[in-house]
Order: structure tokens, then C-alpha cells, then sequence
């Protein structure tokens, strides 16, 4: 941290680049680099040239200002699911269940932009409908991770198992609805997806000809936002006081059990509104898949971001642009993209395992061990 | 296990099997319903009991181990992997290939398992964001590599998936026979001898559903019959009081954490080369986290874990009986017909259980936490 380093320097060269050794940053950074550097192994092992690859990549990512676009399209869920994911960290609990969320809140935002017209019988003016919808994501994935919130506060049933089962019964729910109910009557489609939203549901472009959209914009001032509302507010300090020590938050007149619910819906509702973005903004329906993925990826972007909303954003735009660039990888050296996938892992690991890298790089442990999930008891 | 849970573990399972009895019973005799459900639920239950099993030695050394999904994955791919390296590329016949994509996929469990023991043992990581580490490296590790060997221009196999070896085939354990053999015996053999017919099915089983019945009660007799055991409860209730006797808790954690690698690994063997000869991206479908919720309903014991996975196994074998009977569901009764509906059940069984409604139970003392000296 940079205002760390100006307390400790006083003209002295050698307390400046010691305070810089000891700065937080360095071992995500470290930890991105180790990854690639083993990411590269793996490719060189199964036929591939890491060089090529990560030259392509770095070119599909930010060669131009169509890359540059396309990577903030990535990077927009992404910061959304990273925000939940981190936030609920923040409170102690772990929200595996981005991805059910995030899949309900893409299938409420579709509906609310392709049915409700018709279903009230007038047409809505587009800033009252790109509220509707999006708030309708928001409230779908509030209200999914608020049962296991609700379950974790009054039961105990853990978060982590209850979460990840909400994500089997959303993707079997939303199986069911692109099939069935909701499914795009056009003669021509075979695929589970939704019609395409009205025009007046849609977020439009930031530019003409670029896809990137004020959902982009939107995901910088929720990361704001979130910032602010953890930082800045009582209720914020209840949720970390909850997360770094409930038995304390107790003892200090806290409703802890009040505080879980919470944290989980708004866990929820960030991740709700990363699917609705994801429909109002960019697909304009919903189709089955999509969202494959995401929430792993979130979890990996919340701790990589050290779970804080700055830090969030900065992953998960470095996500974004590994995912855009991939695809550019694909196309000139005929690695699947799916290698994003164990790089991202790997990034995790050695993220979670900072003692990994601590110890490969001699960087000195922090003096406190910080508290993320809490086991079956807890 | 006390009786609350165990008569819970017995409605639940018979109102699964009711359903499908009074669905079917205008094609096929009860009996036979029945029957063929119990061999459905000790098939599919397979890789809950071993995934249970490898929480359970996990957990009792005070491990929690989120990423028996992540192991079962791995296992499965690189266990069908080996098979088909062996008799497409190797050539050999099909049952060598088969056994040594088994010991590979069991290795896998143990080598995830000891990058798990490395990550909560060594490094002290927090362990269930260790376990979502190897869930999340096995999906993008098998991602990859089947799309990299397998789909890709210039792969291995140039774009066709070879035919796996194969998958294990069925063993007949002579129970009927023995049992028609006494009922010839009776002076009215008749009923006797149907039924022992019918029970036919149920003693029809691949070899790992069997290994895995197996091992419940060898994990049963380890657990809280031998020494390994006891020094692996204590280093789970009181690692500390553990250390003073002279246990290595470090070393006990790592043992019992490597078994249940093993296992997890046995576990994914039988998605590639029990169930079916062929893999699929995100395959196990969270029956790692099920497995899990067995464990923790079954009170962190192999034999109330296996129960437990019993009763997930009979709500995917309604999944699949009901098929049968399609046409012959009740227009009143048209969920069933829904397989997206039927196919919750597990998921939804799996929250109601972890409610604690049907008692609480209460994991070892010093789960989850690392332990300091």
C-alpha cells in the first residue's frame, strides 16, 4: 500500500523497498505469474507453444479497441459475481451458489423483457422497463441465496452444501422453463433459450459498433457502492464484525442471525444482478449454459481480488481479458480455451495457498491469519 | 445410529419405492418393483458411499474435505484415460485396461488427496477453500485435457474419441441360489421360490458397488476397532492431547487424508468404468457434495454414512424406474413425468437433512481447524 510505504520512508531507499516487498499486492501478483508460468508447462506437455499461446491472448485481450471492449463485456458479470461472492466472505460465509443465482436472476430479467408487455398489455418506456427487469434479477437471486442464508441462521445447515444444491435445482429449473414454458417459440429454433427481449429492455452500447454497455459502468459504482455500503455504514461493521468473530458480534448486542440472512441476499441479489446485466445488456435472452462456470470463477475472483470491491474489480477485469483472449489463442494456435480454465485454478491455488508463494518468493507471513469460511459447527 | 434417524432413513426410503410400486404395479408385481429398485439403489449409491466414506476418514482426523467432487472428477478421467491409452494405444485386452484405469483413477484420488493434506496439514490453508481449489482445478484440468487430447486438430487421437475398454462386468453372488436351495426344502416352495428369484437382481452387481459395501464395514472395524482408529478420533477430538501422547497429528492427518483420496478416486472409477465407458465434462454432477451431506446425517460413522447414501441412491433409482413407467402415471400425478421435477429430489432431501429436523449430529470436536503446536 502506497501510503504504508510513505510513513515508513523517510529518505531511507532501503525501508522504501522493504515496505514495497511487504505490500499486499505482491502475492496475487506473484501468484498470477507462478500460474502462467505453470500454465505454460502445461501446455508445452500437451503439444502446445505457451509462447504463441500467451502472445495470442495478450493480443485477443488488449490488441485493439475492439479487444479492449470485448474484455470489459467479459469483465462486467464477472465483477458482479465477484462482488457477491467476496461480500458474503466478508460476513464469514461462503456462497458457492453464485451460479444458481446468477442463472435466475438472467431467467426473471428475460422474462420480465420479453413477457411482461404483452402480459400487462401496454408497452413499457425503456428506462421503467430496464428497471423492471433488472430489478426482477436482482429480487430472483435475493431470494435464492436468502433460503440458505435463512437456513445457516435458524438451522445451522451449512452454507456451502446448501448453496451448491440451490445451484443443481436453479439449473434444473431453468432446464425446465427454456424447454418448456419459456422456450423461444420461433419455428426455426431447436435451442433451449428464451425469445429475445424488447427493445425498450435493453441497455444500450457505450459506443456505436462496440458491444461494451453502461452495465459496465453500472458494475464500477455497485463495486463503489458495495465499497461503501461495508466500509462506511453500521451495517456494514456488522457484517465484518459477524464475519472476523460472531461469538464477539453477539456479545456486542449483534443480531448475528439477522446479519447472515443479509449478507446471503445481498450476496444474492449482486449475483441476481450479474445475470440480468448479462441479458439486458448483452444477450438479450436467456439461453441455457451461458452461465456455465461463473460461479467458480467468481469465488476464484473474490479471493483473488483479496475480497475487497477494489480489488474485485481489478481480478475480475484480469479474467475478463484471459477469458477474451482466449478465444483469440483458439483461433491462431489451435489451444482449447478451456486452458483459461486451469490457469484460473492454478491462480487460486497459489492464491489460497499464499504460504506457496510466500515461500517460493521469501516473502514474510502478514502477523494475523484473516478468518474466510468456518467449518460445520461454525 | 439412533433409531429417530434410522426409522427417518427407512420412511423415506419406503415412501421413494412406494411411489414407483403404486405407479407400476399395473405392468409389474410389486415384488419384482421392489427388487429391481433395491439393485438401482445399491448401483447408484455407490459413489455416495465411498464419497461419504472418504469424508468420513477425513473428518475424523479433523480435515473437512469439500473437494471429494473435485477427486471423483479427476479420478474419473484419467482412470478412463489410462483404460483407453492401454487397449487402443497398448493393446491390451480389455480387462487389464479396465483394472489399471481403476488404479489409476484411485491414485488420482490419493494424489488429490495429498495436495489437499499439503494445502490444510502443511500450509494451513483454510480447508474448504482448499477443497473448492481442487474442485475447480479437476473441472479445468478434465475440461482441457479432453478437449486438448481428444477434439482438437492435430490430438491424439485426430478428433475421434476411441471407445473406452468397456466397462466392468456384472458379478453374480449365489444368494438366490442358496436361498431357492432351502426353499425346495419347504413343503410349499412356490412363494419362496418367487421370491428368491426376484432377489435375483439385487445379488447382480459390478465389482466396485460391491468393494464399496465392503468397505463400509472395513472402514467400520478400522475406525473404532483398531489402533489406527482411535489415534485418528483423537487426533480429530483433541489433536493437542493427541501430541502429548506422542501421535504425530501431522502424520495421522496425512494418512487419513491420502485414504480418503483413495477412496474419492475409487469413487470417480465408477462414473468411466462401472457405470458407463465414456466421460463427460462436470460428469459427477455434485454427487461429492451429496456424498458429503451422507456423512454428515450419517453422524461422521461408515455404516450411518452408507445408510444416509442409501437413501440419495433410492431417489435417483425412482429417478430411473419411473421412466419405465411413463405412460402409466396419473394425469393428476404429471410432475413425475418431468424429469427436471423427479431429478430434485436428491438436492432437495440433501437440505432438508442438513436442517437437523431429524436430529442434529455433531462432527469431531477439532474439525476444520489446523492444528498449531
Amino acid at each position: 500500500m502506497p501510503d504504508r510505504a510513505e510513513k515508513t520512508s523517510t529518505g531511507h531507499i532501503g525501508g522504501v523497498l522493504r515496505s514495497l516487498a511487504e505490500s499486499p499486492i505482491w502475492v496475487p501478483l506473484l501468484a498470477i505469474l507462478t500460474a502462467m508460468i505453470v500454465g505454460g508447462i502445461v501446455i508445452a506437455l500437451t503439444g502446445g507453444n505457451p509462447f504463441a499461446a500467451y502472445a495470442g491472448l495478450l493480443q485477443g485481450a488488449l490488441g485493439s479497441k475492439k479487444a479492449l471492449s470485448e474484455t470489459a463485456v467479459w469483465a462486467t458479470p464477472y465483477i458482479f459475481a465477484g462482488l457477491a461472492v467476496a461480500l458474503a466472505f466478508k460476513g464469514g460465509l461462503f456462497n458457492i451458489g453464485a451460479e444458481g443465482q446468477l442463472a435466475l436472476g438472467a431467467v426473471t430479467a428475460a422474462w420480465i423483457g420479453y413477457a411482461l408487455p404483452d402480459v400487462l398489455g401496454v408497452s413499457i418506456p425503456p428506462v421503467i422497463h430496464i428497471s423492471l427487469a433488472v430489478g426482477g434479477g436482482m429480487l430472483a437471486g435475493l431470494i435464492w441465496s436468502a433460503i440458505p442464508g435463512a437456513l445457516k441462521a435458524y438451522t445451522g445447515g451449512h452454507e456451502v452444501i446448501n448453496t451448491i444444491m440451490m445451484n443443481y435445482i436453479a439449473l434444473n429449473m431453468t432446464s425446465y422453463l427454456l424447454n418448456g414454458p419459456m422456450k423461444d417459440p420461433s419455428p426455426t429454433n431447436v435451442i433451449a433459450r428464451t425469445p429475445q427481449i424488447a427493445e425498450s429492455a435493453r441497455i444500450p452500447p457505450i459506443f456505436p459498433g462496440l458491444r461494451v454497455h453502461w452495465g459496465f459502468v453500472l458494475a464500477l459504482v455497485v463495486a463503489f457502492i458495495t465499497w461503501w455500503l461495508l466500509w462506511k455504514t453500521t451495517l456494514g461493521f456488522e457484517i465484518r464484525t459477524v464475519g472476523a468473530n460472531p461469538d464477539a458480534a453477539r456479545y456486542a448486542g449483534i443480531s448475528v442471525k439477522r446479519i447472515i440472512i443479509l449478507t446471503m441476499a445481498f450476496s444474492g441479489l449482486l449475483a441476481g444482478l450479474a445475470g440480468a446485466i448479462e441479458v439486458t445488456g448483452l444477450n438479450y435472452r436467456h439461453e441455457l449454459g451461458f452461465s456455465i462456470g461463473y460461479g467458480f470463477d467468481a469465488i476464484a475472483i473474490a479471493l483473488l481480488g483479496k475480497t475487497h470491491p477494489l480489488g474485485v474489480v481489478l481480478a475480475a477485469l484480469l479474467f475478463g481479458a484471459m477469458r477474451n483472449g482466449a478465444t483469440r489463442m483458439q483461433f491462431l494456435t489451435q489451444i482449447p480455451v478451456d486452458v483459461i480454465s486451469v490457469i484460473q485454478a492454478l491462480i487460486l491455488l497459489f492464491v489460497a495457498a499464499d504460504a506457496i508463494i510466500r515461500y517460493i518468493y521469501r516473502i514474510k507471513a502478514p502477523a494475523e491469519r484473516v478468518v474466510l469460511t468456518r467449518g460445520w459447527g461454525g | 445410529m439412533d433409531w429417530r434417524r434410522f426409522l427417518f432413513i427407512l420412511l423415506i426410503i419406503a415412501i421413494l419405492f412406494g411411489v414407483v410400486v403404486l405407479i407400476g404395479k399395473a405392468q409389474v408385481s410389486p415384488l419384482v418393483i421392489i427388487m429391481s429398485m433395491l439393485a438401482t439403489t445399491l448401483m447408484v449409491a455407490t459413489p455416495l458411499t465411498l464419497g461419504a466414506l472418504s469424508g468420513v476418514f477425513c473428518e475424523n482426523a479433523a480435515v473437512i474435505n469439500i473437494g471429494i467432487e473435485g477427486m471423483m472428477l479427476a479420478a474419473a478421467f484419467f482412470g478412463w484415460l489410462a483404460a483407453i491409452y492401454m487397449n487402443s494405444i497398448f493393446h491390451y485386452p480389455t480387462m487389464p485396461s479396465l483394472i489399471v484405469g481403476v488404479i489409476v483413477a484411485v491414485l488420482v484420488g490419493g494424489l488429490l488427496g495429498l495436495l489437499l493434506a499439503v494445502l490444510s496439514v502443511t500450509f494451513k490453508v483454510d480447508q474448504i477453500i482448499g477443497g473448492t481449489v481442487i474442485n475447480i482445478l479437476a473441472v479445468g484440468i478434465t475440461g482441457y485435457l479432453n478437449r486438448q487430447l481428444f477434439f482438437e486438430k492435430g490430438s491424439i487421437f485426430h478428433g475421434n474419441v476411441p471407445h473406452a475398454p468397456g466397462v466392468l462386468p456384472t458379478l453374480h453372488i449365489p444368494v438366490p441360489e442358496a436361498l431357492s436351495a432351502v426353499c425346495n426344502l419347504l413343503p410349499s416352495p412356490q412363494g419362496c421360490l418367487e421370491f428368491a428369484n426376484a432377489l435375483g437382481k439385487v445379488f447382480d452387481q459390478r465389482p466396485i458397488a460391491i468393494i464399496a459395501i465392503v468397505l463400509v464395514f472395513v472402514s467400520h472395524y478400522v475406525l473404532f476397532y483398531t489402533r489406527w482408529g482411535l489415534r485418528t478420533r483423537a487426533v480429530g477430538e483433541h489433536p493437542r492431547a493427541a501430541d502429548t501422547v506422542g501421535i504425530s497429528v501431522e502424520k495421522v492427518r496425512y494418512a487419513n487424508v491420502i485414504i480418503g483420496g483413495l477412496l474419492a478416486g475409487l469413487a470417480g472409477a465408477y462414473f468411466t468404468i462401472e457405470s458407463v465407458p465414456s466421460f463427460e465434462p462436470l460428469m459427477t454432477n455434485g454427487r461429492g457434495f451429496i456424498s458429503l451431506a451422507a456423512m454428515i446425517f450419517g453422524n461422521w460413522t461408515p455404516i450411518g454414512a452408507w445408510t444416509a447414501a442409501l437413501i440419495f441412491g433410492a431417489a435417483q433409482a425412482m429417478q430411473i424406474n419411473l421412466q419405465f413407467f411413463r405412460e402409466l402415471i396419473p394425469p393428476q400425478w404429471a410432475f413425475l413425468q418431468i424429469s427436471y421435477i423427479v431429478g430434485l429430489a436428491p438436492y432437495i432431501l440433501t437440505m432438508i437433512i442438513l436442517t437437523g429436523i431429524v436430529g442434529k449430529t455433531i462432527p469431531p470436536a477439532a474439525d476444520g481447524q489446523p492444528y498449531e503446536k
